[in-house]
């Protein structure tokens, strides 16, 4: 469930930035000088970093930085040589 | 010549900055030699990691070329290329790259590529990963070089001469990369990011004061119906506008970000670096394309007014006008040097020089290519194919030190003969063709199905799809979509459909990636 509330409001997000509403207009210029269509996008990386942060808050990956339960490499020994070693043969 | 001197005292702090941190390289911090030299030891903390992460994205586009997008095309550069870019790029770090750390802390991965072998338990196939990886990376670093030339012979009003400028460049970043590697790289990374910061507020305020306020100017465009729709998107097609945002795709696919990913000290580092990205590139893109669009308003100024003069006679030319003379006339209606020109009428010589620092501080965001290449070749070719086995790994950061200076003189030695043009071309598919290596590290990192056969297929079709849009103008550019769109889905396509045919990796391996 969670993970489809992230979806959406990122997907929703991504949607937003297609503002054809705005597509032909430059008035009102906002501070008197930021035609509308620049002042939404600059806006809308402020939005960005709201969503950025609700994901850090409340849905950090936190066990990336548990250590993993090891696995022996000897049941792969292909995999473990490849990495570093050289091809296998 | 002023700017210059402060340009060439910028160099000195640079070269100060990166071989500074040669001097606590030897072990001291009980990392291997490898991992401290093209890694930092893993330890970077969470300021640097944010400032050099994002400086390492900043090209001379960032400062000159949006500017100059803006200057014909308005106010559309900012929602193509930075908006779209602050949505995406933090999105991949925090999904994406917090997996990338994670694997390199756990498995001691030092590049992309020995995560793909170890993942889908492949040798050669990885090689070929390298060498499209690579391939896409160099156009980059001479362009770096190229730009380094350039900008000092500009701003020196050419009483530096490019050769002289280019050289001074590839001297600099190859010294302080060669002795400095990673950390070197970063520190100087992080002080040139905080010089970006710095200039584009500093500029907006300078300029808008010389313009007589920036509501004027922009309120003197709209008056006039030729620049009028520089302060809307009507010239450009929102389809056009959605294809873009797949090309920050390609920012998590450069094997240089990929790799500054393994750098954090710690997994909480990213996320300082995912919320403060977004507002970094507000800080650095909205000033620039501002200016951009502002300068329209210059028509008083004589290299502006022959620029706008340029620009008009092309929107007017007659059809039987030679390639040449349009060519010549898109030469002139550039707008890549509007910044430095409204600077010179309106700032005072210090920030011209502040300027010409940025710039070259843009311009040498080569540096951490020229470290990855050699990262990636130490790793996932000599160590790969048995050279740190046989001779050592002192040798191998050797190896990597020698690739460095090997590379910069061949990219010198490139950037003095070949046309820029080229490289220019070459830039903007190597965009395409990273964003259609992402689904690589997508499928790699949450997909246990994904098979080498996949990545094989991705790859190969990156370079079908790289060199058949080099050469067939308007190719896969389908719908009205840039062709970044169908490269990316049909890697994505052909990583589902060949792995589905393919046997899977062992379970051993998947239970490694927690599956």
């Amino acid at each position: 469930m969670a993970r489809l509330v992230w979806f959406v409001l990122i997907l929703s997000l991504y949607l937003l930035h297609q503002d054809l509403w705005l597509w032909r207009q430059a008035r009102p210029l906002v501070f008197g000088f930021l035609p509308v269509g620049l002042a939404y996008h600059a806006a809308y990386c402020v939005a960005v970093t709201a969503l950025m942060w609700m994901l850090t808050r409340m849905a950090w990956p936190a066990e990336l930085d548990e250590p993993a339960p090891h696995v022996p490499s000897a049941a792969a020994p292909e995999a473990a040589a490849a990495v570093r070693r050289g091809p296998p043969r | 010549m002023i700017p210059a001197l402060i340009v060439f005292g910028y160099l000195a702090v640079i070269i100060y900055v990166g071989v500074f941190a040669w001097r606590g390289q030897h072990g001291s911090r009980g990392a291997a030699l490898p991992e401290e030299y093209f890694l930092a030891g893993r330890s970077l903390g969470p300021a640097v990691f944010l400032l050099s992460l994002f400086g390492t994205n900043m090209t001379a586009f960032t400062i000159l070329g949006s500017a100059g997008h803006a200057f014909a095309n308005g106010i559309v550069t900012f929602g193509l290329m930075a908006s779209s870019s602050a949505l995406v790029i933090p999105l991949t770090l925090f999904f994406i790259g917090t997996r990338l750390w994670a694997l390199g802390k756990r498995h001691g991965f030092i590049t992309p590529v020995q995560m793909f072998r170890d993942r889908w338990e492949c040798g050669h196939i990885g090689t070929l990963i390298f060498a499209v990886q690579a391939a896409l990376l160099v156009p980059y670093i001479i362009i770096g070089v190229m730009g380094g030339g350039t900008a000092l012979r500009a701003i020196s009003g050419g009483l530096v001469p490019y050769w002289f400028g280019g050289a001074v460049v590839a001297l600099v970043v190859m010294s302080y990369v060669f002795f400095g590697g990673m950390r070197g790289t970063a520190l100087v990374n992080a002080f040139q990011t905080v010089l970006f910061l710095s200039f584009g507020a500093v500029a907006l305020v300078v300029i808008g004061r010389g313009l007589g306020g920036f509501g004027a100017a922009m309120e003197s465009l709209l008056a006039s119906p030729s620049t009028a729709p520089l302060l809307t998107r009507e010239r450009v097609s929102p389809l056009f506008f959605l294809s873009y945002t797949f090309i920050p795709l390609s920012t998590i696919a450069f094997p240089h970000i990929a790799i500054f990913c393994l750098t954090a000290r710690r997994l909480v580092h990213f996320k300082r670096t995912v919320l403060f990205y977004p507002l970094c590139i507000l800080a650095i893109w909205l000033p620039c394309v501002f200016l951009g669009v502002a300068a329209n308003a210059m028509s008083d100024t004589p290299r502006i007014a022959a620029k706008l003069e340029a620009r008009q006679q092309l929107g007017a030319a007659p059809a039987l006008m030679s390639a040449e003379d349009r060519a010549a006339l898109r030469r002139q209606a550039a707008g890549d040097d509007v910044v430095p020109i409204m600077l010179e009428q309106f700032a005072p010589v210090w920030l011209a020089g502040l300027l010409g620092a940025g710039i070259m501080a843009a311009v040498m965001a080569s540096d951490s290519q020229i470290l990855a290449l050699s990262t990636m070749f130490a790793e996932d070719v000599f160590a790969f194919y048995g050279g740190t086995g046989r001779f050592g790994a002192g040798v191998q950061v050797q190896t990597g030190r020698a690739f460095v200076v090997v590379l910069t003189l061949a990219a010198y030695a490139i950037a003095l003969g070949a046309p820029q043009s080229i490289f220019d071309l070459a830039v903007q598919y190597a965009f395409s063709g990273y964003a259609a290596l992402s689904p690589l590290l997508v499928a790699a990192l949450f997909w246990r199905r994904s098979t080498k056969w996949g990545a094989l297929a991705v790859a190969l079709w990156v370079i079908v799809a790289v060199i058949y849009t080099a050469r067939v103008p308007g190719a896969l550019a389908w719908l009205g979509l840039m062709p970044v769109v169908p490269m990316t889905l049909v890697s994505c396509a052909l990583m589902v459909g060949v792995s589905l045919l393919t046997r899977a990796p062992s379970p051993a391996t998947l239970a490694r990636y927690g599956w």
